[in-house]
Parts: C-alpha cells; sequence; structure tokens
C-alpha cells in the first residue's frame, strides 16, 4: 500500500461515515443535511477519478439541488415516524455491508482468471472498444471534448431520451396537484426576517451563475462542461431567487414557460427528424455542420433543462397549475 | 551553482508548505471547536474561521507553489467567493436560530 | 499461490462503490421513513456510479462512454427523486385525509 493512497484512503473512509450518517442518524434533518455532504464528497471523489465534468454536474445537481429538493419537500412531511429498530439491525447492517466489501475485495485481488486474463496489473491496454473507435473518429464528431461529443453525437440518442425523461417527471409532478385544491399550507407559511440578508445574497450571486453557466455550456465543446452543468447552475440560480420571494412564481399558463420547457426536446427531435428523413440516418449529422448542430441542440437543452430542473425542484401550485 | 531562479523557487516551495500546513491546522482546530463548543454560535464563530483564514493560507500556498497569472487569479477568486458565501451562510444560521429562540420565548412566558 | 497485486486507487473505488450500493440497499430495506429510503436510493445510484466511473479509469485517459452514462444517470436520478417526493407528500395528504377522495 503506497503512500500516494493515503488521500484516497482519506476520501473513501469520509465517505463511508457519511453514507452510514446519512441513513442512519438519529434525527431526519442530520440525515439529510449528511446526504448534501456525501454528494460534496462524492464530487472530490469523481475530481479524483479524473472526471471533471462529473465533478461539476454532481455538486450542482447531486449535492446542490437533490438537497434543497429533499428540504424543501420535507417541509410539507409530518415529523418522523420514531418507529426505531433494534440497535441489532444497525450492527447488522454494517457487519453484512463490511463481510460482503471484504468477499468482493478479496475476489478482486486473488482470483486467478481475474489475473491470468491481466485485468489489474495495469499492463493491458484497458481501452474499451467503443472508446477506440470513438478516438477514431473524434476528429469527425463536431467537438474536440471527448464527453461532449459522445454525449451529443455518438450517444445523441441517450441524450434526447434524457430530455423525454425530464419532461415526464414534470408532468408526473403536474398530475398530483389538482385542478381545484387549495394551496398547501406550507407553501404559503411566514418567511422568517432572516430571510433579507439572503435576498441581497442572491442578488449578488444569481449573476455570477447566470454567467458561469453560459461559460460552461460554451466551453462544453473543449473542456468539461456542457449543457446539464449549465442548465443545473441556472437552476440552482432560479431556486435561489424564487426561493427569497425575488422571482415571482413561474406560472405554467404562460405559453413561453411550457415552450421553454419543451424546447430542448423538440429541437433535438427536429433535428434528429430532419437528419432520419432527408440525411444519412437518425442523429446522423452531416459532417460539415456538426458542430453547429451540437452547439445549437445545447443552447436549447440547457434552457429547457434549467427550467425543468427548477420546476422539478420548487414547483409549488402556484407554478404549476393550469 | 545555484542560479537565483533556483533559490527563489526553492524559497516558494517551502513557504507555499509551510502556509498550506498552518491552512490545515486552523481546519483542525475549527474541527475541535465544532465538537466541542456548547452552543450554535460559538460552533458558527470557530468554523467561520476557516473559511476566512484557513482557507486564505491554503490559497495562499497553493499560490506560491504555482504562481502562474491565471492560477493566482482564479485562486483569489474563489477564497472570496468562500469568504462571503460562508458569511453569509453564518449570519442567516445565527439570525434564524435566534428568532426560533425568541419564539420559544414567547410561547412559553 | 499468487502474490497479491499492489492495490492501486481503482480496485479500492469498486470496492467503495459496492460497499456504498450494499449500505443503502440494507437501509432501503430496513428503514421506515420514507425520505430516508429515497436518500437510500439515491445512494444505491451514487454507489453504481462510483463503480461506472473507477471502470472508466482502468484505461490511460478515462473512458468518454461511461462518463457520459453517468451524467445522464445523475439527471434521471434527480427527476426520479423529485417526483418521489411529490408522490410521498400526495400519499401522506390523503392518509391524512383518512383515504377520502379529493373534493
Amino acid at each position: 500500500m503506497s503512500p500516494e493512497l493515503l488521500p484516497d484512503l482519506t476520501l473513501i473512509l469520509l465517505l463511508l461515515i457519511m453514507a452510514w450518517g446519512a441513513l442512519y442518524a438519529p434525527q431526519r434533518s442530520d440525515a439529510m443535511t449528511l446526504f448534501i455532504a456525501f454528494g460534496v464528497v462524492v464530487a472530490l471523489i469523481w475530481a479524483r477519478l479524473d472526471a471533471p465534468d462529473l465533478a461539476l454536474a454532481e455538486a450542482a445537481i447531486g449535492a446542490g439541488l437533490t438537497g434543497v429538493l429533499l428540504m424543501h419537500a420535507a417541509r410539507a412531511l409530518p415529523d418522523e415516524l420514531h418507529r426505531r429498530n433494534r440497535t441489532a439491525t444497525y450492527w447488522g447492517a454494517l457487519a453484512f455491508a463490511v463481510v460482503a466489501t471484504l468477499m468482493f475485495l478479496a475476489h478482486l485481488l486473488t482470483d486467478d482468471s481475474l489475473l491470468n486474463a491481466g485485468l489489474l496489473d495495469g499492463e493491458t491496454d484497458m481501452t474499451p472498444r467503443l472508446r477506440s473507435l470513438a478516438d477514431a473518429t473524434m476528429g469527425d464528431s463536431g467537438v474536440e471534448h471527448p464527453v461532449t461529443a459522445v454525449l451529443l453525437n455518438f450517444r445523441a440518442w441517450d441524450t434526447l431520451l434524457e430530455l423525454l425523461v425530464l419532461l415526464f417527471a414534470l408532468s408526473g409532478l403536474r398530475q398530483l396537484f389538482p385542478r381545484e385544491s387549495a394551496p398547501d399550507d406550507h407553501a404559503t407559511s411566514r418567511w422568517p426576517e432572516s430571510l433579507a440578508l439572503m435576498a441581497a445574497w442572491a442578488r449578488v450571486l444569481a449573476p455570477l451563475l447566470v454567467v458561469t453557466g453560459g461559460y460552461l455550456l460554451w466551453r462544453g465543446s473543449s473542456a468539461p462542461g456542457g449543457a446539464f452543468q449549465a442548465g443545473s447552475l441556472l437552476a440552482a440560480a432560479a431556486v435561489m431567487l424564487r426561493l427569497t420571494g425575488l422571482l415571482p412564481p413561474l406560472r405554467w399558463s404562460s405559453v413561453w414557460l411550457r415552450l421553454a420547457v419543451v424546447a430542448g426536446a423538440l429541437f433535438f427531435l427536429t433535428v434528429a427528424a430532419i437528419t432520419g428523413i432527408w440525411g444519412e440516418g437518425w442523429l446522423t449529422y452531416p459532417a460539415a455542420y456538426s458542430g453547429l448542430l451540437i452547439i445549437s441542440i445545447e443552447i436549447f437543452a440547457t434552457l429547457s433543462i434549467a427550467i425543468t430542473l427548477s420546476l422539478l425542484v420548487i414547483g409549488e401550485w402556484e407554478d404549476l397549475r393550469s | 551553482m545555484m542560479a537565483a531562479g533556483d533559490v527563489l523557487g526553492s524559497w516558494a516551495f517551502y513557504a507555499g508548505w509551510a502556509f498550506m500546513i498552518a491552512g490545515c491546522g486552523f481546519f483542525a482546530t475549527a474541527a475541535l471547536g465544532l465538537l466541542r463548543f456548547p452552543d450554535l454560535y460559538s460552533r458558527l464563530h470557530a468554523v467561520t474561521k476557516t473559511d476566512t483564514l484557513g482557507l486564505g493560507l491554503l490559497t495562499l500556498g497553493l499560490a506560491l507553489l504555482d504562481p502562474s497569472w491565471r492560477s493566482c487569479l482564479m485562486l483569489l477568486l474563489i477564497w472570496l467567493l468562500v469568504m462571503a458565501s460562508g458569511a453569509v451562510n453564518c449570519q442567516l444560521l445565527a439570525r434564524y436560530n435566534l428568532e426560533q429562540e425568541e419564539e420559544d420565548n414567547h410561547r412559553v412566558s | 499461490m499468487n502474490t497479491l497485486p499492489l492495490v492501486t486507487a481503482i480496485e479500492l473505488y469498486l470496492t467503495l462503490g459496492i460497499a456504498v450500493f450494499l449500505l443503502s440497499l440494507h437501509g432501503l430495506m430496513t428503514l421506515h421513513d420514507p425520505i430516508r429510503r429515497l436518500i437510500a436510493v439515491n445512494l444505491m445510484g451514487a454507489g453504481t456510479f462510483l463503480v461506472m466511473v473507477s471502470l472508466a479509469r482502468r484505461s490511460e485517459v478515462p473512458d468518454p462512454v461511461l462518463h457520459a452514462l453517468v451524467v445522464t444517470g445523475l439527471v434521471v436520478a434527480i427527476s426520479a427523486t423529485a417526483f418521489a417526493l411529490r408522490l410521498i407528500i400526495a400519499a401522506t395528504k390523503a392518509d391524512r385525509r383518512g383515504g377520502k377522495p379529493e373534493p
């Protein structure tokens, strides 16, 4: 065990403790806070594993937006049921996880077949075949950053479906606000006095977030960044402004809002249909236009992702009723 | 024979590491304070010190180790942003807690 | 017996992903509060992503296909979490109303 593994071991220990706390902390608010911290440490681990796109996305979406989502929704739920499990259950969980993990580690390190196949000695080239194919065609993809090329060119179908998943989640959310129901009590509760400071801070942060989001969107073609990271930063700005009351309710009845929500998926589908009917195939970009197509798809996608994520996180009855 | 640049380079190296270790010392004392202080306000006081001086020493050390303009500017901006957000968060938590306590006192009395 | 190869960071992170997944699976099965179970499901997702990203790190330059899949997974996870939370709130309100239909 070499000393350069020391930061990795520290991160691993930290993550295990936080996972334990996020699940089994006595108070639910503690569990939610530890879950946010868990997301931040996972972002650090992504940075350590040479995945900067993931670190950006995890910090913004996994830690930030999901944390706000949980805490905002938890106001509406009653106090936690205090049916505590017996202490033996917690020890059982720990024992089970430890034993299974050690078994996995032992298998990984000593299995003859793994060693003979050279999976662990770092000498065989582990580059997957898909990666080699991607490398060979990277020049034609229209962008220089490999992850963006994969997301928006080689696996564009997955990204299109992902935009549709966001839409499905939003329409599912809208189903749960019946037409004639009254606003929930928790949505119109009195804001605390201390919120004036947060409003001032939101006024400072929101322009910064917008600029950074735009920068990430633009740089996504040649450096870590892209539509999802930029969209989540914009959503964070919208959430902050909405929570402090600086932004009026995003009313679903406005046609511009609905257009913005579907713009990303709609544009993507249009490109796909055009390439399918008149081009070389479904989502096969013509080589000369692929860079331009990718950046325009990303722009619309960022808009949609930002609005959909903010509606998902803080959408209340005033925002989402028809 | 060492050139003048080498002498300066090694000085920056040692100074940078010294600053970073000092910054980490601040983080350690903040963790100690978080665990041992009796109530919310003193704990906030301990933790917010790291956002300012602790992180400042850390970024100063990092800037000495990589003295290019771009990284120094970015480190400075990061430090300013973390300081500002740390101060705002500390104030928000403390004020909210104070309000809750006053409400509880009103309800009891 | 083969000698134990040098443990690199990749195997450690693989193991960490498995450990987090198992821990949160047990949490999902034994916890009562719906929000904690939602946290457990998210942690299971995080464990899976850890396994995927450490597998991506085996080659010298990390595999972009797995990275792209994990970014997709993150966004899908938050959409599912948001929807699940609304369902929980609606179910809790229905319980409080005693199962009577919406007015």
